[in-house]
């Protein structure tokens, strides 16, 4: 426990130094973030290793004496991603956002706040250093999402981030408050039998469900999310979409920790939310432009993966069956690490991409493969992984999900695990063709404008944290049974009871490794043979021997995507503007398409305006007269001095 | 000298300060206003606590000097007209006045307090200088007689806080001389800027704040 606090102190302390110094104070940040990433990783790997549990006890007494933060596998499961993610983002953003930059100081230092409150949070249990850490995110990330305020994209974006943070909030007092009332104390701990199935059990599920789910962007509460993250420079965007947003899973978790007879129901509610907004998030993924708003949807895709496993795990915990215990929840939680090192992986490179070429536009690149091959590469891999496929990371989680939905289809006589299964295959699907897309987009093809033709490979200071966490997402992929043990010690402080089955014995783990080398080796092969004939220069695209090709005759993102999106335009409504062709000789005619946001844009949107035009009929109380004001006073005194005499 | 003298007196001057169409006047008023407030606790034969006696000092100074005082230099400073300037005539400001003060008898009537204290007029008077500071406020244009009206609403507050001046003296004393004080300096911080940023004390013009 000391070398974790002493690990969070480093963080939250990296921006500082650069305060005082002229020059180089990302290099100082970067170094700092690193040593207290080393120290915490240390200190949660040991726990996951086997380790004892530590807790930090204070004499305080408002404070309660028992348990105010402790270290066990689940805290050490989301300690890790949160310390690599953030010694990466320090790294990355040595030069992604250099001394030149006026806010660059700034943005160091809620950097590092960010990560310490997130550090802080994920070991807390108990009520007041939770709220202490969430606020401490919440506001953070919020000045991060500002850090280009100039923008009125980014001001929005984080206005309207603001304002969903603190409804989640809000809700999460309501919860903290019942669970005070039903266990006496503000440690936030295990709850008595019988206590899920009561009215108020039900309250404190739902409000973690609104509070946790806000954070978390599960999908009709995701309205925050796809803005924020394109606003937010990329090295930030990647800590938000790989460890901020998980921070709303880390509750649900820790509420399904806390309740040892979940209501079948509940099971049964995440799952649909999970296929919800995977299916969902993945479909608005495929029909956005940006780049990075792309991104993001593919992380509310995430979060609906991660509620499939948990909604399973939860399953098996109130029917009890260990098995979809062990498999759903081990899915979910390996999911969580898997995903913020995709996700940050691609975010990375996608920060690179935007770098190079000065938009988040897809549209407006393409060709950037020769130019940026690292970048690519990178790019490449995280696609890869964030599409479930063998042999990287993101197949294993996933495949502990479908194993589990699987099995399940052998205990009960309804075969409501289809639901998962059938969700997780048509969002694999539909992740991998939106990858197609925006993989084929930016980094296949000829250039589309004239900056992505003279972009250039970033500097090593991005590439290395690149090149981390894919490796990490190899690793995982390649040799999952170095993951089981800490899954197994952290889905036992989650489930029932220690005696659950190990997951080694229920997933053929060594034969996972296999298959994926096997598949490798085929690659490599096949690569080998299939290599084109040597020959001298660079040759652009092969066009099919069209003599006189132009960049516009790419497929371009849109054009690519068309086949899905309208397929899909039932849950999409894409719109589109304009691009009529009439008569035999036609004119050049304007273009576009774009798909709005089913909540912001169709529903919180409009709801909030006519809100506002409401208020604004009251503006007649606000004269701008001070005599107005002091008379509002007296009315109001006169009226309460009248009413507690009437 | 019976308490219910002195506030008799007090009730007389919000009436007069209401009517009055000089600035000057009207501090002279609230001077002498603030005098006799403090020489209240003495009237209510609480002499013989030797903090009491220390705060009937330390009110006597700060109402009756060193705000008047500060009130002046301000005067001076700022070359204010010394014409009141009401938005609501002295006529009627004064029918508004005994409206207050005949409400505050009603109201002290009925209203739950704790009862015991021999001073009958004490809350009603508290009442109504509340009132009067308020219609100061509301009605008066410049920011000085706001500050005035402020002062006079803070002596209301004050009698009403000598109801509890025995149970817990030190609290109401230091809490309502702080506050006055704040009020002051606030006050000054507004005239001065509104000054500097329009040439001229009136509170109208902070209108051209408004969003």
């Amino acid at each position: 426990m000391r070398l974790y606090f002493l690990a969070i102190l480093l963080v939250m302390g990296s921006g500082v130094p650069g305060l005082f110094l002229r020059r180089r104070g990302g290099d100082v940040a970067a170094a700092l973030m690193g040593l207290g990433a080393v120290l915490g990783l240390t200190a949660a790997i040991r726990v996951l290793a086997g380790g004892p549990v530590a807790t930090l006890v204070l004499p305080a007494a408002p404070l309660a004496t028992a348990g105010l933060l402790t270290l066990d596998p689940i805290a050490a499961c989301f300690a890790i991603p949160v310390f690599l993610l953030s010694a990466c983002a320090a790294s990355y953003g040595i030069s992604y956002w250099d001394d030149h930059q006026e806010n660059a100081r700034t943005l160091r230092l809620v950097l590092g706040l960010l990560a310490g409150s997130l550090a802080f949070l994920v070991v807390s249990t108990h009520a007041l250093p939770f709220l202490l850490g969430w606020e401490g995110m919440a506001l953070s990330a919020f000045v991060l999402v500002m850090t280009e305020d100039r923008l009125p994209e980014a001001r929005r974006a984080g206005w309207i981030y603001l304002v969903c943070t603190h409804t989640g909030t809000l809700a999460l007092f309501g919860a903290f408050a019942i669970l005070y009332s039903a266990s006496g104390h503000w440690v936030l701990s295990g709850l008595p039998r019988g206590f899920a199935a009561t009215s108020q059990g039900t309250m404190l599920f739902v409000l973690c469900l609104f509070g946790f789910g806000l954070k978390a962007g599960v999908m009709p509460l995701h309205l925050w999310l796809p803005s924020t993250h394109a606003a937010a420079p990329s090295h930030v965007s990647a800590m938000m979409s790989g460890v901020m947003i998980k921070m709303g899973i880390l509750g649900l978790v820790r509420l399904l920790s806390w309740i040892p007879d979940p209501p079948f129901w509940w099971g049964a509610v995440l799952m649909g939310l999970g296929a919800l907004s995977g299916i969902l998030g993945v479909a608005f993924a495929l029909g956005q432009h940006d780049l990075k708003r792309l991104l993001a949807y593919h992380s509310i895709e995430n979060i609906g993966i991660i509620l499939l496993g948990l909604g399973l795990g939860t399953l098996g915990k109130s029917t009890g069956h260990p098995v979809l215990q062990v498999l759903g929840f081990a899915g979910a939680l390996l999911h969580v690490l898997n995903h913020s090192l995709f996700k940050g992986l691609l975010f990375l490179a996608a920060g690179s991409v935007v770098h190079a070429v000065g938009t988040r536009n897809l549209e407006r690149m393409g060709g950037l493969g020769r130019r940026m091959p690292w970048t690519s590469a990178a790019f490449l891999t995280g696609s890869w992984a964030i599409s479930g496929l063998p042999p990287l990371n993101g197949f294993v989680s996933e495949w502990f999900i479908y194993l589990g939905a699987f099995r399940a289809l052998g205990f009960f006589r309804w075969p409501w695990s289809l639901v998962v299964l059938t969700a997780l295959a048509l969002i694999g699907a539909l992740a991998m063709a939106c990858f197609a897309k925006a993989y084929g987009a930016v980094f296949l093809g000829s250039p589309r404008t004239e900056a992505a033709g003279t972009a250039h490979e970033s500097p090593r200071s991005m590439l290395v944290p690149m090149g981390i966490l894919a490796a990490v997402c190899a690793i995982i992929g390649l040799a999952p049974m170095l993951v089981a043990p800490a899954l197994d010690r952290a889905v036992a402080t989650l489930g029932e009871s220690a005696g659950g089955p190990q997951l080694s014995l229920l997933v053929n783990l060594p034969g996972l490794t296999i298959l994926a080398l096997l598949m490798v080796g085929v690659a490599w092969l096949l690569w080998r043979w299939l290599k084109p004939v040597e020959q001298g220069g660079t040759l652009p695209t092969w066009d099919c021997g069209y003599a006189a090709s132009n960049p516009r005759m790419q497929y371009t993102a849109s054009s690519f995507a068309d086949g899905l999106v309208a397929g899909l335009d039932w849950v999409l409504w894409p719109r589109s503007l304009g691009g009529k062709v009439a008569g035999n000789f036609p004119v050049d005619r304007p273009f576009e398409s774009h798909v709005p946001d089913p909540v912001l844009d169709r529903l919180a949107d409009p709801v909030f305006r006519t809100l506002s035009l409401g208020a604004s009929l009251l503006r007649f109380l606000q004269s701008g007269q001070l005599h107005i004001y002091l008379l509002y006073v007296l009315l109001t005194l006169l009226a309460l001095l009248l009413w507690m005499v009437a | 000298m019976s308490p219910d003298f002195l506030i008799a007196l007090i009730l007389l001057s919000n009436f007069t300060l209401v009517a009055t169409s000089r600035v000057n006047k009207a501090i002279q008023i609230a001077v002498i206003q603030g005098v006799l407030l403090g020489l209240i606790p003495l009237a209510m034969g609480l002499g013989r606590h030797p903090h009491i006696l220390f705060m009937v000092a330390a009110a006597i100074t700060v109402k009756g000097w060193l705000i008047p005082f500060l009130l002046r230099r301000a005067i001076k400073e700022v070359q204010i007209h010394r014409e009141v300037d009401p938005y609501i005539g002295y006529t009627v400001s004064l029918m508004l006045c005994a409206l207050g003060t005949g409400l505050s008898l009603i109201l002290a009537h009925v209203l739950p307090l704790k009862g015991g204290t021999q001073v009958i007029l004490l809350v009603p008077a508290a009442l109504a200088t509340l009132f009067t500071g308020f219609l100061m406020l509301v009605s008066r244009r410049k920011a000085l007689t706001q500050v005035v009206g402020y002062l006079i609403l803070e002596n209301g507050i004050y009698l009403f806080g000598l109801l509890l001046v025995e149970d817990m003296p030190m609290l109401v004393e230091t809490g309502i001389l702080l506050d006055l004080f704040v009020g002051v300096f606030v006050m000054g911080i507004v005239i001065n800027h509104i000054r500097t940023a329009f040439d001229s004390t009136d509170t109208r013009h902070l209108a051209e704040l408004k969003d």
